[in-house]
């Protein structure tokens, strides 16, 4: 079930003769890089920027190499660059947003897995019907609930507050942390939980005890999707957040809107690129836990 | 004391009656085996015993306490599972210690009784091991194991030796049954296999349809089998039925034959009259060479027939003919040295004390 099984991918390039051996693999890969380049360009461009004073910027256009090259605009990024008339850069927003993501990643998280859990081994009369409301939530587009949002965080006092967007992201979560500990727990063998309730064991010994040592796999998942779905979220920061309490993604909108009409396109690149560090972080660390993650129990 | 009864239960899932009014005792100590075609509710009643599935109506009483209700762990009860259900992310120590820690035994008691139990199965080598690192007949020990530290009033076995291969199931038969012999406990035990039932089993219950058939001691249940499914169901290769008529004489006729009359014992022909259609049952193995008198000399008497080999299967130890007597299909079991070939016509003698008629509407045993 959880173990990991390496096993050999087939591998259909890996027969016939040496000449089609060769012309098939570089045909791929050719393709491949060919694609890659595409893709990874743009980033290096601002990447690039980042280290180009503004004038030369200016002077050659976007997209030179770089003749100069300087770190400081990644420190003005980080601290002294002026937004909105405080001149602190993107780290308070930067910290804003780790407060939001990581409670809201823990909480969706963990309601998931005791709500996967009661799905899928504590069924009760209409638990298929509850399941199917619950999911609805992932086909629900998000601006539909902003209304419905604006009223309960002014009923609850949390709007433009952080508080208010980790419940936010908590329970619009919810849908697919509970969709994905769901089916993953299906695989899990009722006859555990039988034994397990044979041997005394109740719902919290049980979830504890047997289920949640077999979940780390699904853990890595919803934690990968709900902490970069959550750091990437726009609508909701920049409709429900002002000033001091915005997520970073929100806030650097105000570099373009800064109002001096001089736009600084080096530090506002190497402030882009520090909002995409941490969800490009987290994949390179996990990524591959999420891929397995994600096809685990579709083939059994 | 009566350490299981049954009372009148029946289980219905929607509209679904699958187990009727099941009634069912055990005595202390007891090897009681619950057998019968897949879908025949015998896991169910497993199920309901074990607390794991509810009672429709009816009453299960353990050492005479009413446990309809009753959760699962306050029923005394320990059960192995046709899966093992070993918890996999526990070491072998773990599994069997979950349980008295569910329950709260004190730290030194556990490892005591972990000890005395793997010492008992031969399991002390793999109590620090993982679940997926032991074999199928380890984790069938362990699974045990688990079951044993628990020392209830009723062990529950689901069919636990089904995963096994053919060699390993058969050694774990008889560690199964040096193991009751051992530890003198009531077991509920179910199986598909009737040879399972056969060797294990102080009495078995035979289910089909959710309808209890039958539930006697092996060997009532293989020479006095009820009717013609538990006749059918226990024995391997599966006993023989033909269409007959009783005879003037109160013999047995084989229809489509000769019309030549298999002479019955006086103890099996009270209740029949002459004309009367019957199933003539006959166990493969209770054909031989006339010869033999095999019969004869317990004293009783022999039908000789004749029949035609269309098929030979030597499995080493006996050889089975598939064989047409009187044009009915007629399975023979056979010393491997009685050189039969396919085409031959071979004489054989019944052993009439052996038979069993069964009347061909109710198929009840007449």
């Amino acid at each position: 079930m959880a173990d990991v099984i390496a096993h050999h991918e087939f591998d259909p390039l890996s027969t016939g003769s040496p000449r089609r051996r060769i012309l098939s693999k570089s045909a791929v890969y050719a393709l491949l890089i060919v694609f890659a380049v595409c893709y990874l360009l743009p980033l290096l461009i601002i990447f690039l920027n980042t280290l180009r004073p503004l004038q030369e910027i200016v002077r050659t256009g976007f997209i030179a190499w770089p003749h100069e090259v300087s770190a400081q605009y990644w420190g003005e990024a980080w601290g002294s660059f002026c937004i909105g008339g405080t001149c602190e850069g993107v780290s308070r927003f930067f910290k804003n947003s780790l407060m939001m993501a990581i409670p809201a990643t823990v909480f969706s998280t963990a309601i998931g897995l005791v709500n996967g859990y009661i799905l899928s081994k504590w069924r009760f009369r209409g638990a298929d019907a509850l399941f199917g409301l619950v999911t609805l939530g992932v086909f629900l587009p998000a601006q539909m609930t902003l209304l419905p949002w604006a009223f309960v965080l002014g009923k609850l006092g949390l709007s433009n507050s952080i508080a208010g967007l980790v419940l936010i992201h908590t329970v619009q979560g919810i849908s697919f942390t509970t969709l994905f500990c769901r089916n993953y727990f299906l695989n899990v063998p009722d006859d555990l939980i039988k034994a397990a309730r044979i041997d005394g064991a109740g719902f919290w010994r049980i979830f504890r005890r047997i289920i949640l040592p077999l979940s780390p796999p699904i853990i890595i998942v919803t934690v990968i999707w709900q902490f970069t779905g959550i750091w990437n979220e726009f609508l909701f920061g920049a409709v429900f957040t002002s000033g001091d309490h915005q997520p970073i993604t929100s806030a650097i909108v105000a570099f373009s809107g800064s109002g001096t009409g001089e736009r600084h396109y080096n530090v506002e690149a190497a402030a882009v690129i520090m909002a995409a560090l941490p969800p490009l972080f987290i994949y390179l660390v996990g990524g591959k836990y999420f891929v397995r993650g994600l096809t685990q129990g579709a083939v059994k | 004391m009566s350490s299981l009864v049954i009372n009148d239960l029946r289980k219905s899932f929607g509209g679904v009656e699958v187990l009727k009014n099941i009634n069912l005792s055990a005595e202390s100590g007891e090897f009681i085996a619950l057998v019968g075609p897949s879908g025949c509710g015998k896991s169910t009643l497993l199920a309901m015993i074990a607390g794991l599935e509810s009672v429709t109506s009816g009453e299960i009483r353990i050492e005479g306490r009413l446990i309809n209700n009753e959760a699962p762990k306050n029923r005394d009860i320990a059960m192995v599972f046709q899966s093992y259900a070993l918890y996999p992310t526990m070491t072998v120590r773990d599994n069997m210690s979950f349980g008295m820690e569910s329950r709260r035994v004190p730290k030194a008691e556990q490892a005591e009784t972990i000890a005395r139990v793997a010492a008992l199965l031969q399991i002390e080598p793999l109590l620090g091991r993982k679940p997926s690192q032991l074999s199928g007949g380890q984790r069938q020990r362990v699974a045990m194991g688990r079951a044993l530290v628990r020392d209830p009033k009723l062990f529950l076995f689901d069919e636990p030796l089904s995963n096994l291969d053919a060699k390993l199931r058969i050694e774990m038969r008889s560690e199964i049954k040096k193991l009751h012999q051992n530890v003198a406990k009531t077991m509920v035990y179910v199986t598909h296999d009737q040879i399972e039932a056969m060797t294990l089993a102080s009495r078995i219950a035979v289910m089909f349809k959710g309808i209890l058939q039958q539930y006697d001691t092996p060997q009532n249940i293989y020479e006095r089998p009820v009717n013609k499914f538990v006749a059918g169901f226990m024995g391997s290769p599966t006993m023989n039925f033909l269409d007959a008529t009783i005879s003037p004489d109160l013999g047995v006729i084989v229809d489509g034959g000769d019309g030549k009359v298999l002479p019955l014992q006086d103890g099996q022909i009270a209740g029949l009259v002459a004309g009367q259609k019957v199933v003539f049952g006959v166990r493969p193995e209770h054909f031989s060479p006339v010869e033999e008198k095999r019969a004869e000399r317990k004293g009783g008497r022999s039908g000789v027939v004749s029949v035609k080999v269309d098929m030979v299967e030597p499995t080493g130890a006996e050889t089975i003919l598939m064989t047409k007597l009187a044009g009915q299909d007629v399975v023979v079991s056979c010393e491997p040295d009685d050189m039969h070939a396919v085409g031959d016509e071979v004489t054989l003698a019944i052993d009439m004390t052996k038979i069993c008629l069964f009347d061909p509407k109710t198929e009840a045993r007449l």
